[in-house]
């Protein structure tokens, strides 16, 4: 096979960091440039392509009905759709619109003129549009792009781990966040970032979603160990998580 | 030869090279200019509404990710409006560190403007793509350049795109000598990729088009290019202390943009790297001013293109201050004392009083406001934000409605293409003002 693959990269509601991320792996680019045939990428080129793509790398969330027309005729036209970053995979901060009554919060930030600008509930991309791999996490985690565009190239499955962001902190040896008294998200949060934000001394704030199978009983044991109220949690979990209720409501 | 008296319609839907979602119309009927709009179409996401009722603490991890290219300048305007609000006033330290964050910042994403965004347009490309082809010294040095600022960043704060150590109260984890050393490595190297960056500049010419306008800026009675701390000026002459910005900004709402409008003692004014410029070119690096002097640019320059030229003489200005901040760090040392963890201040670490905040900050795209409201618990009550690109949306349509006129003579394609041009000049950054752009002709 002589052709390279024809990819494109697309925005919805985001803050194009995680395109951004792409910028930044600096020479690499070429190397991974010498690979695949970038036909679309709005916010660094002007080229456009109408014909179909090889692969599409979804960045942002469906906030309005246009994007859910416009994401859906992407689909169509793609043969692998990659959802990239936590606002495509999970919702991510977008989420917390969904924590207000629409009405309310469109009036909050735009006063009376609030009806000038669409707006739907916040979803994700796998809860608009069949999604063949994940590169989740806010902003998404190079190394971790750099393994999920290899598979999809070859054509192979990629999982993202499926275990706590605390096995890889343990291994970075990082003393536990709880032990320093704060709240931390990472025994609940997907791991795949190498435990990037307790490595600098911060929480996790849980933007990689979480592990499917969380272990509810070990985090209400912290949480009664620590003495940490309940609510402050929940309103934690719903920084980048609240999408997560639309599956249940569904 | 087309007659100046035609019907001209463009329509640019979904403009590119820029970061987020707007379009271009332009109607021009029997030669008379009738719509001239850059509207932004960015889906709104309500962040002044989605952080109600959150902890002040958590404030700057959200608002920084309004925009992933000036996430640190999010970062850091939230910080300030936090700290404001509650009464808590930031070390000597701190206040240096973030200075330097500031500079990295202004010096990667003007970086990224000049050569991946302005550069193509200039050399006749549709992107930076087949300058790999044609210039790949070029792009490679651009690439390498954009990876040393993140480079630092990841050193400093975690990583670029959503920094991690700065947070109100100060920085999670202070950078080791070994860290200090590591950026100055990477900085003193950068000196010879931005010596070629400014030889390169030398050849390249910038459209040619002038409209005075008023130019704002912070600005400070010290001899420092302010960035981080000042009251906001204005090339008409007036300053107002940044808790009154909204005698500023004076915001309004459009019918064709998710992005509010404003202006000031004008129609309209312009924020970003000229405006600092135009107000402050005085007090920039030695080096900064010889670069100035050798592309000619003199305040006050009052043409729209010249703020890629103005960016340009920023990145000498940043990283020169940003070393000077770092040989101060390896002859001072660092206090490790001040390394802090606040997570939502679960401890009571920083005292946290009832009060409102106000956060004025020159990002690379110009001057940012955050804006938050705090109960005796700090509990967010009220935000506004006020975003560069925001206040430069009106601007740009009032140099659109006087550039049009003067170049009807041209093609739809090229009257097009000076159009993306201006707005690009602008370095505008859609996802944070809607919280933008796409050439509609209509009928011309």
């Amino acid at each position: 096979m002589s052709k390279k693959p024809k990819v494109a990269f697309f925005d919805f509601a985001c803050c194009e960091g995680c395109q951004l991320q792409v910028a930044n792996m600096g020479e690499l680019l070429l190397d991974v440039l010498g690979l695949i045939d970038v036909v679309e990428f709005r916010e660094v080129m002007s080229e456009k392509w109408d014909q179909s793509y090889d692969i599409a790398i979804i960045e942002g969330s469906i906030t309005d009905k246009h994007a859910e027309e416009r994401l859906k005729k992407i689909r169509e036209r793609s043969n692998v759709l990659i959802a990239y970053g936590s606002c495509a995979t999970i919702g991510g901060v977008n989420g917390m619109k969904n924590n207000f009554k629409l009405e309310d919060i469109r009036k909050e930030v735009y006063g009376d003129r609030f009806n000038y600008f669409d707006s739907i509930p916040t979803k994700s991309v796998p809860q608009t549009v069949k999604v063949d791999y994940i590169v989740t996490g806010c902003p998404v985690y190079i190394p971790e792009f750099v393994k999920v565009l290899k598979a999809a190239l070859a054509g192979i499955p990629y999982y993202v781990p499926d275990y706590a962001v605390c096995v890889e902190c343990k291994l970075n040896e990082n003393v536990c966040m709880y032990d320093k008294g704060v709240t931390c998200f990472g025994p609940v949060t997907r791991a795949g970032c190498n435990s990037w934000c307790i490595n600098n001394g911060n929480i996790c704030y849980g933007c990689r979603g979480m592990v499917s199978n969380p272990n509810e009983n070990g985090a209400k044991d912290v949480i009664a160990k620590y003495k940490i109220p309940m609510d402050m949690v929940v309103n934690k979990m719903n920084m980048y998580n609240k999408c997560r209720e639309n599956d249940k409501s569904e | 030869m087309i007659k100046v008296s035609r019907n001209i319609s463009i329509n640019v839907e979904y403009l590119t090279r820029v970061e987020g979602h707007g379009n271009i119309v332009v109607n021009v009927k029997e030669g008379k200019l009738e719509t001239c709009q850059l509207q932004i179409v960015e889906s709104p996401r309500f962040f002044e509404g989605m952080i109600k009722g959150r902890s002040i603490f958590e404030a700057q991890h959200i608002t920084c990710r309004i925009c992933g290219i000036c996430s640190c300048g999010h970062t850091l305007a939230s910080i300030q409006a936090a700290e404001d609000a509650i009464g808590f006033i930031p070390s000597k330290q701190t206040t240096e560190l973030r200075k330097f964050l500031l500079h990295m910042e202004n010096l990667d994403s003007h970086i990224l403007h000049i050569y991946l965004l302005v550069a193509p347009d200039l050399l006749g490309v549709k992107s930076f793509v087949p300058l790999i082809d044609s210039h790949n010294e070029v792009v490679r040095r651009a690439l390498r350049m954009k990876k040393v600022c993140n480079d630092v960043c990841d050193i400093l704060v975690g990583r670029h795109v959503h920094p991690i150590s700065s947070i109100v109260g100060g920085f999670t984890k202070l950078p080791k000598e070994k860290d200090l050393d590591a950026m100055l490595d990477h900085l003193y190297l950068l000196r010879k990729d931005m010596d070629k960056t400014v030889e390169l500049a030398t050849t390249l010419t910038l459209p040619h088009f002038e409209r005075d306008t008023e130019y704002v800026a912070l600005v400070s009675d010290d001899d420092e290019y302010p960035m981080l701390i000042g009251d906001i000026g204005s090339t008409d002459g007036k300053s107002v202390n940044k808790k009154d910005y909204k005698s500023v900004t004076n915001e309004f709402i459009v019918p064709h943009s998710s992005a509010k409008h404003t202006k000031w003692n004008r129609d309209s004014y312009a924020v970003g790297a000229l405006a600092r410029f135009n107000l402050n070119s005085n007090k920039l690096h030695p080096k900064a001013k010889e670069v100035a002097s050798a592309i000619g640019l003199k305040s006050k320059a009052i043409g729209p293109y010249l703020n890629t030229a103005a960016q340009l003489v920023e990145c000498v200005h940043s990283l020169e201050e940003g070393i000077r901040i770092l040989e101060g760090f390896k002859k001072n040392g660092i206090n490790y004392d001040e390394e802090v963890v606040v997570g939502l201040n679960e401890k009571g670490t920083i005292p946290v009083k009832a009060g409102n905040g106000i956060g004025a900050v020159e990002v690379p795209r110009g001057l940012l406001f955050h804006d938050y409201e705090v109960d005796d618990k700090g509990i967010i009550t009220k935000a506004n934000c006020i975003i560069p690109t925001g206040q430069n949306l009106n601007n740009i349509e009032h140099d659109m409605r006087k550039l049009v006129p003067e170049i009807l003579d041209k093609s739809d394609s090229d009257i097009t293409l000076m159009l993306e041009m201006l707005v690009r000049a602008y370095d505008p950054c859609i996802s944070c003002s809607a919280h933008f752009l796409n050439v509609k002709f209509i009928n011309r």
